[in-house]
């Protein structure tokens, strides 16, 4: 059941990727001979941005040139001579012009068409496939990075699996079993920690629940530190903040394989405009600082910024100068190893479904197996419950 | 103490004598929390622990005249009580401005962005002064189950300000919900679809014929009723039609029905084909029996369990739907129940932040005439009412409680019940700092700024810890002051105490402190 397919740019598989499901993933217990990890491996640094509310990929990554684009957006197409070409056919939003230099650079990917099979039109139902990385209709109860970390443990001496930035909803990186640092802020954290202590008493799930959360606050404090003085500047706004933060723990060295930020504000269902470009202008800005502090660390070459969210945005745009929910989305990657490039499938405007909206063309498990395979040197399969093959966006 | 009323539970009898209180402490809280799942049928008293977990878990905190109150009560007695002192109108007075009609469209139009940004703050610091409101009512209420009910299905029904961006409509939505938190559901349903708020928040209220906003019927179906995989997108479809025309009169921020908008066409919904109205859609969702279910089966997660039983969720939610959706109805078969009194079910929620910090108010006898700080503290901790995080509500129970949220808990713990002078000399270290460097304290942003407000605002509370803990004196002082603060016997038995030579102040920081405080 060969089905390897190629998705680059022009040839993108108009099939599902489906797999046999691995029902019951041994993520939960890993076993005790679960793959030692190399110290190496988690040295590369995943940054994920959840784009929260469903951006608008078609107002993000333009179809300029297709006449349709503009019939379905009479009120928010953005105009030709605004765009920031990338191509024949696609462009940025103008908004995101400190992204440009990335593009120029290759070192961004550009995903288009990034959805699955039978999607949901739900928020929470398919942030939660998302998060989980499950089929349509299957319920998991643990986050993708949850079980990626469950089969390939990282190294005991990490802070934390991983840092979720600005957020109380732990997305991937919910599980049992998973060590997740949530805080605003790395000094007020460590001033915080101060007052945790270790406690052993497991008299109920939600004692347990709590005392395990005091554990890995004392564990992570023991290892961060928030005072690096970086020379970049940071964007003072609350995306401005989380970069800033996501810096700080980056410069600690504490160990840990991913950060979570979250840029909230995307579900445009009216006066879709200046709110979306507002949001796309504070996501390009914090992405520039990123870059720029990581490099300072020296850290951009084991950096990867990948962006995400529940689904996309309808094409046609509605009555209250918004969109409702839609399918499939657009995403960035981004780092010192990113291929920089086109990746995906153009949207096809012309090929609407029932409700208007646009098929997939690249399996979001894709990107994870990218992740989980490319980045790390892990197995995607176990962790995916099936084979999802790697994109070719990452360089040695 | 003096002996509580008629009923006498087994660890009470239990008399500890002399000064090896430690040992007897273990014994005697160890026993009252986990002997007393003792076989409770509905008729024998719920003694005082059985009280204590009532009162928790249908207010904020037992306080020790409360739970002498409760103790001599069977479980029905004690429901009963409850949901008879249920009031349909909160008793403190709103803010003066929740009748204000909204600035007319024409009006709007003329602003300047001057005009317009004052009036975003002035509408900002509306809704701080509508959860003050709040809070206060659910700190003085004569009915905390009330407000308990009206957090509840605030949550259900979530609808946040920083979208509705008009306080006077969120008032008038509390106002709904409280008037029918323990009424009917199906009147609440439909008040609730009518609802100005609601109608701006899931986008009702610009929904029409020739381009029908699906939000409201989606959430309806899978948020409101029947919940995740008992509709199709279809029935969506179909059902945002028969709810175009639902909006709101600009003028006056009142219902409006729009004809020239509603689509008085035939729709297909859930195998049934018709000229459908609105309020015949929401009768077909309760006519389902997902419906009830699924309502009691969130009761029970507030309230009993992170972990519903579901034969008796449908047991639960045939009485519900039997009655009619009498809310009362069902709420006394879940209080009376076993299952909220079984022993692994005491103590096994943990505390949302507005329980923890009203709680905390309550149990301490906390005057703070300034409540400000405290609906800061709440939304820092991660549930800032009138702005859940989306229309799903908070998802509440474990996820409350992450690294960043539990800290935060303790920092807070630690603000009230640290010594007061250390409070002044942190308090003026920190105005000295800032004032030398010129530089913000902590995370600059919207957080960093509610975080500071917080901080210098809690300045300003004046409370005696030392008072308050003088009254649990005597060998039982401890146990006593435990049944109080905690929902179960602590991770950590207090240092310190001995009833002889322990300070019980000390004791209180240190039952604040232990893990055990955050359940309920």
């Amino acid at each position: 059941m060969d089905r390897r397919h190629f998705l680059r740019l022009g040839l993108a598989a108009a099939g599902a990727p489906m797999f046999g499901t691995i029902n019951g993933v041994s993520w939960a217990a890993p076993a005790p001979d679960a793959a030692t990890v190399e110290a190496g491996a988690y040295r590369n640094l995943l940054i994920l941005v959840e784009l929260k509310g469903a951006n608008d990929g078609l107002n993000t990554v333009i179809p300029y040139n297709n006449p349709l684009y503009a019939q379905l957006r009479p009120r928010l197409a953005i105009a030709r001579d605004q765009v920031l070409p990338l191509s024949e056919n696609e462009a940025l939003h103008p908004a995101l012009k400190p992204l440009m230099v990335l593009w120029q650079d290759q070192q961004m990917a550009v995903v288009q068409g990034v959805g699955y099979p039978r999607p949901n039109l739900s928020h929470f139902r398919s942030i939660e496939i998302w998060d989980t990385a499950s089929k349509s209709e299957e319920y998991l109860e643990a986050g993708w990075l949850a079980r990626a970390f469950a089969a390939m443990p990282t190294p005991r001496h990490f802070a934390a699996d991983g840092v979720v930035v600005g957020s109380n909803d732990m997305g991937p990186l919910s599980g049992p079993n998973v060590r997740t640092i949530a805080l605003a802020d790395t000094r007020q954290f460590l001033q915080q920690a101060r007052l945790a202590q270790v406690h052993a008493d497991g008299r109920n799930s939600a004692l347990r629940h709590i005392l395990s959360v005091e554990g890995e606050i004392v564990h992570a404090a023991s290892k961060l530190n928030g005072n690096y003085a970086f020379r970049t500047e940071f964007p003072k706004n609350g995306f401005g903040n989380q970069v800033r933060t996501a810096a700080q723990l980056a410069a600690s060295n504490a160990g840990m394989a991913v950060i979570r930020l979250t840029l909230s504000g995307f579900d445009t269902h009216a006066n879709q405009l200046g709110t979306q470009a507002n949001l796309l202008r504070d996501f390009a800005d914090g992405a520039g600082a990123l870059k720029s502090a990581l490099l300072e660390l020296n850290r951009w070459d084991s950096t990867t910024v990948m962006t995400y969210a529940e689904f996309g945005r309808r094409p046609r745009e509605n009555q209250s100068g918004g969109t409702d929910h839609g399918t499939v989305n657009a995403h960035f990657l981004m780092g010192g190893k990113v291929r920089g490039g086109l990746y995906g499938q153009a949207p096809q405007l012309d090929r609407l479904d029932g409700n208007g909206n646009l098929a997939y063309a690249v399996d979001f498990r894709n990107l994870y197996a990218t992740v989980i395979d490319r980045w790390w040197g892990g197995n995607s399969t176990a962790v995916l419950g099936g084979r999802f093959d790697a994109l070719d966006l990452l360089k040695a | 103490m003096t002996a509580r009323t008629q009923t006498v539970d087994p660890a009470e009898k239990m008399m500890i004598a002399g000064k090896n209180i430690k040992a007897a402490f273990v014994v005697v809280v160890g026993s009252a929390f986990w002997l007393l799942g003792m076989p409770a049928q509905a008729e024998q008293a719920i003694g005082s622990d059985g009280a204590r977990h009532l009162l928790n878990r249908s207010g904020f905190a037992a306080g020790d005249a409360d739970i002498k109150a409760f103790a001599g009560l069977s479980r029905t007695e004690a429901a009963d009580r409850l949901l008879k002192a249920a009031n349909s109108v909160a008793a403190t007075p709103p803010p003066a401005w929740v009748d204000e009609a909204p600035i007319p469209p024409a009006r709007r139009q003329q602003m300047t962005q001057e005009e317009r940004m004052s009036e975003q703050r002035r509408n900002v610091e509306h809704a701080f002064e509508l959860r003050e409101w709040w809070f206060r009512e659910m700190l003085t209420t004569s009915s905390p189950l009330t407000e308990k009910m009206t957090l509840f299905w605030h949550n259900h029904f979530a609808t946040s300000q920083q979208k509705v961006r008009f306080a006077p409509l969120i008032y008038q939505q509390n106002i709904t919900l409280r008037r029918n938190a323990l009424g009917n559901f199906g009147t609440l349903l439909h008040e609730v679809a009518r609802d100005p708020a609601m109608l701006i928040y899931l986008d009702g209220a610009n929904s029409r014929k020739d381009q029908p906003n699906e939000n409201f019927a989606r959430e309806v179906m899978e948020l409101f009723t029947l919940g995740e995989g008992h509709y199709s997108e279809q029935d969506i479809k179909e059902a945002a039609r028969a709810f175009t025309g639902w909006s709101i009169d600009r003028e006056t921020g009142k219902f409006m029905f729009r004809r020239g908008i509603h689509d008085y066409g035939n729709k297909a919904v859930f195998g049934h084909s018709g000229n459908f109205e609105g309020d015949q859609i929401l009768d077909m969702l309760l006519a389902k029996p997902e419906t009830a279910q699924f309502i009691t089966r969130k009761l029970w997660r507030e309230f009993i369990s992170p972990e519903p039983d579901e034969a008796e969720v449908k047991r639960m939610a045939a009485i519900f739907q039997g009655s009619g959706y009498n809310i009362a109805k069902l709420m006394r078969t879940i209080l009376t129940s076993d299952a909220f009194y079984a022993p692994e079910n005491r103590a096994a929620l943990i505390k949302s932040p507005v329980e923890f910090v009203v709680g905390t108010l309550k149990t301490f006898d906390i005057d703070a005439p300034n409540l400000r700080p405290f609906v800061l503290a709440s939304a820092l901790l991660g549930q800032n009412v009138f702005a859940p995080p989306n229309v799903k509500g908070w998802p509440g129970g474990e996820t409350w409680i992450n690294t960043a949220t539990l800290l935060g808990r303790k920092q807070l713990l630690d603000r009230l019940f640290r010594n007061e002078d250390r409070m002044e000399v942190a308090l003026r270290s920190m105005d000295q700092m800032a004032a030398m460097t010129g530089a913000d304290l902590g995370p600059p942003g919207r957080e960093g700024r509610m975080q500071r407000q917080m901080e210098r605002q809690m300045g300003g509370i004046r409370w005696n810890l030392d008072k308050w803990a003088a009254g649990f004196t005597g060998s039982r002082g401890l146990q006593d002051m435990t049944q109080v603060v905690l929902a179960i016997a602590p991770s950590e038995i207090p240092a310190g105490n001995d009833a002889l030579t322990g300070n019980p102040a000390d004791w209180a920081r240190q039952l604040v402190a232990d893990p055990a405080y955050q359940l309920k």
